[in-house]
């Protein structure tokens, strides 16, 4: 689309439609890009229908089966909930100790790839390059590789949502700190604070509570993975929710789900009760 | 107003007191994080961790080149071909799912209480693990990439109806009242003054989603589902650590082209 507008080739195709005014000007109206944009949607949705074998009749005919296993999951095995505690409350510990451990590490390689605090445009380049590349990585592959290396258990579950955490918050975090209002920086500098006191003292207090906020919107979304994590043996709720629908218990599905839905909207409204107390 | 003169000392004295509520904030975080230390366990590999790791690091560094380059179904082109194609359609059937749900779920256009049931439902959705969808979906089309495609798709509604409500909440009043003074009818109001308000929202969370969906294309491999999560899971479960190398590199690869365009493309759609 950008390369059309610079080049007007797609103008030049399609002529622009002229107005006259009554006071003689002449406009030109750019057609509308609508039409090329529908025409890649359209080619790129038969393309990826064909590749996926996407049948909407298949979809019509057999979606009941869909309900089969939700059906089975009412009523709820309410009794099986005492076992259920402990793994979700090791759901929640490993993706509160993942979070504040990634939380912590990005901090000082946000700081070194934000363009404002480093002169070195190399040096930036190479830790936000380190950012992209880390956040690429799924997190169920590096539970995957973190189970490889420190065992089956909640170990590898923390570590996985500790790089997740690293990579998500140390873009934001670098985002933010490229975007402070670098007077007071300069004015403590200039007084001759070290480089290092004045970033504590000009920059920090600046994104601090964006940076709790994004670490706990953070979290919230942790709870939520750290139940996936259990599926390669990396602790948690996952291990099993994966252990029942193995062996079909269905109704003792239902109820860890149960549980993880009120667990989810629990955090959620407590992280974003302290979010609207931060900002 | 007369003026009062205070010494620096002074000055300080008279800031406010923060100090408890941070050191009891302070103290919250410790205890928490103490309490969830407890939870860290693992069964100790014994010590061959290090070995492990070092295998690990070793094969991705040296990936496989044959199969980074075939064009063959199983090679890396096609697979990543085929999981950028089921995030397109997920992202795609996905919005057709949450478009509905997103306007019955505003509270500025239904009545409180019926938005606050689609709300409740869409939370319900999203808290489903993505492979228990998977599983779901395989019993409806069979193993394979159609079934990926439908997890994407319920996957994608959670944050897609959540984003779409509040664009719909933040419509714009007075250009619907403005319309309806000049004499438009329903459908020109809908035309020209709903539609172009919600479109350049729409499609940039859609483009969002669409990246998200690539990256998370890989989780719906370990139930079977399709894509290049499949022969990633079954690399690793068979230590076989240059093909990992060669399938993490295509992806990484394809994720940063697709998250620089994606980029480009959402602040070209934020200009207007």
């Amino acid at each position: 689309m950008r390369q059309s507008d610079r080049l007007g080739l797609y103008d030049r195709i399609l002529k622009p439609r002229t107005y006259e005014l009554e006071s003689g000007r002449t406009i030109d109206e750019k057609r509308s890009r609508m039409p090329l944009v529908i025409i890649l949607l359209v080619v790129a949705t038969v393309v990826s229908g064909e590749i996926t074998g996407f049948r909407i009749s298949t979809l019509v005919r057999r979606i009941g089966y869909f309900f089969v296993m939700l059906g089975d999951m009412f009523p709820p095995d309410l009794a099986y909930m005492s076992q259920v505690w402990t793994p979700l409350w090791d759901t929640v510990k490993m993706s509160l100790l993942g979070s504040a451990i990634g939380a912590v590490l990005c901090i000082p390689f946000a700081v070194v790839s934000s363009e404002n605090l480093i002169r070195s445009r190399a040096v930036t380049m190479v830790f936000k390059f380190l950012f992209s590349v880390v956040r690429t990585l799924p997190t169920l592959v590096v539970a995957l590789i973190a189970t490889y290396v420190f065992g089956l258990g909640t170990l590898a579950g923390t570590v996985a949502i500790a790089v997740f955490t690293f990579a998500y918050c140390g873009k934001i975090l670098y985002e933010q700190i490229e975007t402070v209002d670098m007077g007071s920086h300069e004015a403590l500098e200039a007084l001759g604070m070290g480089r290092l006191s004045s970033i504590r003292y000009a920059v920090w207090p600046q994104v601090l509570p964006s940076f709790l906020s994004t670490v706990l919107f953070c979290f919230e979304g942790n709870v939520r993975y750290a139940s996936i994590l259990g599926y390669v043996g990396a602790g948690g709720l996952g291990l099993i929710l994966n252990e029942k629908i193995g062996w079909r218990e269905y109704p003792r599905v239902g109820m860890i789900l149960i549980a993880l839905f009120v667990a989810v909207v629990a955090i959620e409204s407590l992280s974003s009760w302290l979010r609207s107390k931060l900002t | 107003m007369p003026e009062i003169r205070l010494t620096p000392a002074q000055e300080l004295s008279r800031e406010p007191k923060k100090w408890i509520a941070t050191l009891i904030a302070a103290l919250v975080c410790v205890a928490l994080l103490a309490w969830s230390g407890s939870a860290l366990e693992s069964n100790s590999t014994g010590g061959s961790g290090l070995s492990v790791a070092k295998g690990i690091i070793l094969g991705i560094l040296h990936p496989t080149g044959d199969i980074l380059f075939t064009l063959k179904s199983n090679g890396v082109p096609y697979l990543l071909l085929e999981t950028m194609c089921i995030a397109f359609l997920g992202t795609l059937v996905g919005a057709v799912i949450s478009i509905p749900l997103a306007f019955l779920g505003a509270g500025s256009i239904v009545p409180k209480p019926i938005a606050v049931i689609f709300r409740v439902l869409v939370m319900a959705i999203r808290t489903i693990p993505s492979f228990v969808y998977g599983l779901m979906f395989i019993m409806v089309t069979g193993p394979g990439a159609f079934a990926g495609l439908l997890t994407m798709s319920v996957c994608s509604v959670g944050m897609l109806s959540k984003m779409f409500i509040e664009t719909i909440e933040d419509l714009d009043r007075g250009i619907l009242e403005s319309l309806s003074a000049a004499g438009c009818s329903t459908f020109d109001k809908i035309r020209y003054g709903i539609i172009p308000q919600l479109m350049p929202s729409f499609a940039s969370t859609l483009i969002y989603r669409f990246d998200m969906n690539l990256r998370d294309a890989t989780v719906l491999g370990i139930v079977g589902a399709g894509g290049i999560g499949a022969p990633l899971i079954f690399a690793m479960n068979s230590y076989r650590w240059n093909d990992v190398g060669a399938i993490l590199l295509g992806l990484v690869v394809l994720v940063l082209i697709v998250e620089w365009c994606s980029a480009r493309l959402r602040n070209a759609l934020m200009r207007g």
